[in-house]
């Protein structure tokens, strides 16, 4: 350990706060401390009110002399000096008339270059449209965001809504970045008028759309959604919306009651498995889970059934089976889990089917610790037969294996098989049963 | 030092040095003891170009992360923020001034914005009643930082939605400004090569630039021989696929941040007898990945299926060195050994790690779901049932596997079928807002936008062309000692690297048709040099290619890029420059609208 370590050591524990250091190169594990992420915590910097703001704002429309304050006395020396921007130091003490903007001549193209960089300049000396759209030109073609947007708020202070919208409709590049702008300062309002104006019709319904998820309460958000239904979304986006809307609608429902039946304490399923969250702004499908979950038997006329949901949703049957298998093998309800898949035809027969496929059904209820005569049952429906005896394998269901093994005539893998099962077992058995049989005529 | 930077064949340490030296300058100008306040999102990069020791030598107290509310008590004269030019952060600076002011000893106050001062911002910090409080506010203009010895990187995380979703053009502006700087430490760089749109803005700027700057004349000799600019999305299918080198798969199942990963501490535990597992590290093991190792370089570029034998190999190489103290008999033989003591001990640490890792990554490629996906993968590049849903897909949205990995499959479909089909492309985005929430609705939007993840139009699918006249997809690839690029994913051959490979040979005249249909222009630009600064190659030297990356560069294609470098008779060493290293998922996350 070297000298510098000890030092560095040195200072972190005396130091209070929690604060980091970079590793040194040749330090090869990490001493970083760093602290918990501080940009997370980070707060919406959307304001309601930004317009007033806006209009009020201006580092360059400001007259300069008027400025007091230590930073921009700072740049307004640095802008009458002319030094570059990088070696600038404090000069205090200047009396203020000195502090005057001498040069009223700057070209588009001067004032330009001094805003790229970094430096003061008052551009209220643009007065006509005309010398206002020759210095956003001259900015664009500098490629410069950041004095394309100075310029812009320029622009957008001393313009009416209508002739900006007007002037920059034909110039894209500019365009683009004010869009950009609006969105960052959050000025949802201009930017709204702006697609309207551009019949971005729908940029603007998903613009309008993007604001449902600023709004935390439930109810808000509700009536929210329903202002975006009718909006100029393509005809399958707007189905999404409205399904959006009727899902959070559902959602409230379902939830007020299903947290005072919780609360009361009076049904089973309730207080056997409490509720890890509230159902509250959760997809469709945990929606549907949760639905099959908790509300499994009820008719379709209520709102939290499944088959209401399905209905309403219009959830595929694919999708429907595999949420309803995964919740009701969960509670461990395999009566629910074989009339999902039990269909009768008109003789009154019935028939095992399931539209996603029984080596599916068979992952999934393994997957929910399902005990091995359930696996059986459902591994012994699978058609494929390797894929039948690959999962008969994994799940060590014996009995499946071993028939399997016989149906095929397969008796070197009947062989092999009475390796994996335990010594004296009832399988070890079953398989000496088989392999003495007379009656088969083995393969190999 | 970082000596890495100098063993390729531009010496990145130049640069190094000049970017540290304006550091020390700033932190000069705020004389006294100091404290640094930083934007989180910065001591990664910054973390390349100095290190703690430095900074204190310049009389650096204490640092922070930059918080809401109060700055932490420091006896300290100054107080410097060292942030991105980004609005939100201007709040928490304008929160941590003003409550300061209220109470102890008055403070010096500093901004330094990095890359570069932001009017917008410094509009907000006035709004906020700050502005006048800070004396110094300056940018710091780290544009393009040395990641390795043939590696640059403006690690901007945002470039690409910027470029190619929002338009906005001032990551390549800092791009363009971070070329000048280039070229005024290694000469001006005589031609310009580009394909996409902000390839060609990028070369405007340069061009302007470089007028405006007509005054002094460059008196560098030139070391860059050619510069290309290439848009991402003039290939987005490559970030799309797993990449399948070392690096690569280490970046795409830990992720490296800032050439650092961290790693699930209990393979490195160390191993004590006796003692059954138990006091596990609970800490992740965080190692640095770079040429400095001498292991690292030789198997980071390497197909994850090759690296195995290397591995076995470097251990009977080691072990057989360690055995060697055996026939040390001599006083000089034995003092030689131990000599080499300390070498082989770093390499068995290095060796030890490695193993690990690759065991770790290992776990999970011998996975079925892995193995599943990158079937997947390959019969999309390879053009093998694009048009219609696929049940992988299918699964793995039922089964909720992460949204990003199946955004990441669905777009690569997309890519290679030009687009889907509307009625497929309906398919999934349904299946996707009803297992995932409707507000994803936005992030299909912006990925639709980028060209990701759109409609066939007019029932036209270019990609079989393309792959077919750029060779993007080799059923014969060797992994063990590949002869052709395609060995980084397996079969696949990144279709920007193959665009560089056909510029320096035969040149892009030979594929004129799949460049038109490739998005944007494609141009070449000189740049005059005066007669004392033309280079006369000699005879079998090799010309030396910038490559620029606009909108992100993933380690496959780092990786196929080196192996062209290394080509006996390849002609032309590569330096890679982009605005972000990244992978399929980091990138589908830049694109995902954030949600609250």
């Amino acid at each position: 350990m070297n000298r510098t370590k000890v030092d560095e050591e040195e200072y972190w524990n005396s130091s209070k706060f929690k604060a980091f250091t970079f590793d040194d190169e040749d330090d090869e594990l990490s001493q970083l401390k760093e602290s918990k992420r501080a940009v997370n915590s980070l707060r919406d910097f959307v304001d309601d009110d930004d317009d007033d703001d806006l209009e009020r704002v201006s580092w360059t429309g400001e007259p300069v002399g008027r400025r007091t304050r230590l930073g921009s006395f700072q740049s307004l020396s640095d802008a009458l000096t002319d030094t570059p921007a990088k070696s600038y130091a404090p000069e205090l003490g200047r009396p203020k008339g000195e502090f005057r903007d001498y040069s009223n001549d700057w070209s588009p193209s001067d004032t330009v270059r001094r805003l790229r960089k970094g430096k003061v300049c008052s551009l209220e000396r643009f007065r006509s449209l005309q010398d206002k759209l020759l210095l956003l030109e001259e900015a664009v073609s500098m490629h410069d965001g950041n004095v394309i947007t100075a310029v812009l708020i320029f622009l957008k202070r001393t313009l009416s809504k209508e002739v900006l919208f007007r002037e920059l409709e034909v110039r894209q590049v500019a365009l683009r970045h004010l869009i950009h702008f609006l969105k960052e300062i959050g000025d949802q309002k201009l930017l709204l008028d702006l697609f309207r104006f551009l019949d971005r019709t729908e940029e603007l319904a998903l613009s309008h759309y993007r604001e449902h998820l600023s709004i935390q309460d439930p109810e808000k958000r509700k009536e929210f959604l329903k202002t975006c239904i009718g909006l100029p979304f393509s005809v399958e986006d707007a189905a999404h919306i409205q399904d959006h809307y009727t899902l959070l609608e559902r959602q409230i429902i379902i939830e007020a009651n299903d947290r005072h039946l919780e609360s009361a304490g009076q049904t089973e399923i309730f207080r056997k498995h409490p509720r890890k969250a509230s159902i509250l702004n959760m997809p469709l499908v945990t929606t549907l889970f949760y639905s099959c979950f908790y509300h499994y038997t009820e008719p379709e006329g209520t709102f939290s059934s499944p088959v209401n949901l399905k209905k309403t949703f219009k959830i595929p049957d694919k999708q429907y089976v595999l949420t309803a298998l995964a919740a009701r093998a969960k509670l461990r309800a395999w009566h629910d889990v074989d009339a999902l898949f039990t269909t009768k035809n008109w003789l009154g027969y019935t028939k095992k089917r399931a539209p996603i496929g029984f080596h599916r059904v068979v992952e999934i209820l393994y997957k929910n610790n399902a005990p091995v005569q359930i696996l059986q049952e459902y591994v012994n429906l699978v058609e494929d037969v390797d894929t039948k005896l690959n999962l008969a394998t994994k799940f060590k269901c014996h009995d499946v294996v071993i028939d399997t093994c016989r149906d095929l005539k397969d008796r070197q893998q009947l062989l092999a098989y009475r390796s994996k099962v335990d010594k004296g077992s009832a399988e070890e058995e079953k398989i000496d049963a088989i392999l003495s049989s007379t009656q088969i005529r083995w393969k190999n | 030092m970082a000596a890495h930077l100098s063993y390729g064949r531009v010496n990145l340490n130049v640069l190094r040095e000049a970017v540290r030296r304006e550091l020390r300058e700033f932190l000069d100008k705020c004389a006294g003891s100091k404290a640094i306040v930083w934007d989180e999102y910065l001591t990664g990069p910054f973390g390349l170009i100095a290190q703690y020791s430095l900074l204190k030598e310049h009389e650096v107290e204490k640092m922070f992360t930059l918080k809401a509310s109060r700055l932490p008590a420091a006896d300290v004269k100054n107080i410097i923020f060292f942030v991105r030019p980004r609005l939100e952060l201007m709040d928490i600076i304008a929160e941590n001034v003003l409550s300061e002011d209220r109470r102890g000893p008055a403070r010096d106050f500093h901004i330094l914005f990095v890359p570069r001062r932001s009017l917008l911002c410094e509009q907000r910090l006035k709004d906020l009643g700050v502005l006048g409080s800070f004396i110094h506010r300056e940018e710091y203009s780290l544009d393009l930082i040395p990641f390795d010895g043939d590696l640059l990187s403006m690690e901007s995380e945002g470039a690409f939605k910027e470029c190619y979703l929002e338009s906005d053009q001032t990551c390549l502006y800092h791009a363009a400004k971070g070329l000048m700087t280039l070229q005024a430490l290694y000469g001006t760089i005589p031609q310009i090569f580009g394909k996409g749109e902000c390839a060609r803005q990028v070369a405007n700027m340069m061009i302007r630039m470089k007028r405006e700057f007509t005054g002094s004349q460059n008196s560098v000799f030139p070391v860059f021989d050619n510069l290309l600019l290439l848009d991402r999305n003039v290939d987005l299918l490559t970030p799309l696929a797993t990449q399948l080198t070392y690096e690569g798969l280490i970046d795409e199942i830990y992720g490296i941040q800032n050439s650092y990963v961290k790693l699930p501490p209990e393979k490195f535990a160390p191993k004590k007898q006796g003692d059954g597992g138990k006091d596990l590290p609970t800490e992740a093991k965080k190692l640095q990945l770079n040429s400095a190792e001498e292991l690292y370089a030789e198997i980071r570029d390497k197909n994850f299926n090759a690296v195995g034998s290397v591995l076995s190999k470097k251990a009977k190489v080691i072990s057989a060195a360690f055995e060697e103290r055996h026939n040390a008999k001599t006083v000089g033989e034995i003092k030689q050994f131990v000599s080499q003591l300390p070498h082989m001990q770093a390499a068995r640490g290095s060796l030890a790690n490695h193993t690990s890792i690759a065991e770790l990554i290992k776990d999970v490629t011998t996975s079925e779901d892995f193995f599943d996906k990158l079937t997947v993968e390959q019969e999309f590049m390879s053009g093998i049932d694009t048009d219609k849903v696929n049940g992988y897909i299918e699964d793995c949205i039922a089964q909720k596997h992460s949204l990003i990995k199946v955004l990441r499959l669905v777009c690569l479909q997309s890519v290679c079928n030009s687009g889907l089909k509307q009625k497929v492309l309906d398919y999934y985005k349904r299946e996707i807002l009803q297992t995932y929430g409707y507000e994803h609705i936005l992030t299909l939007h912006n990925l639709e936008k980028a060209g990701l993840l759109k409609p066939q139009i007019g029932g036209r699918n270019n990609y079989p062309t393309i792959r077919k006249t750029l060779r993007l997809w080799m059923d014969d690839v060797n992994e063990q000692n590949p002869t052709d690029i395609s060995y980084v994913y397996s079969g696949y051959a990144p279709l920007s690297v193959r665009l560089a490979q056909l510029l320096a040979r035969p040149g892009w005249r030979s594929i004129e048709e799949v460049l038109r249909i490739l998005p944007g222009p494609h141009f070449e630009e000189r740049q005059p040099l005066p007669t004392g600064l033309q280079k006369k190659r000699q005879p079998g030297e090799n010309r030396v290619t910038l490559i620029f990356f606009l909108g992100g560069v993933t380690f496959a294609e780092v990786a196929a890029l080196r192996f062209l470098s290394q080509l006996e008779d390849g002609g032309t060493e590569y330096v890679i420059a982009t605005t972000k290293l990244m992978n399929g998922a980091t990138w589908m996350e830049s694109l995902m609208e954030k949600l609250v």
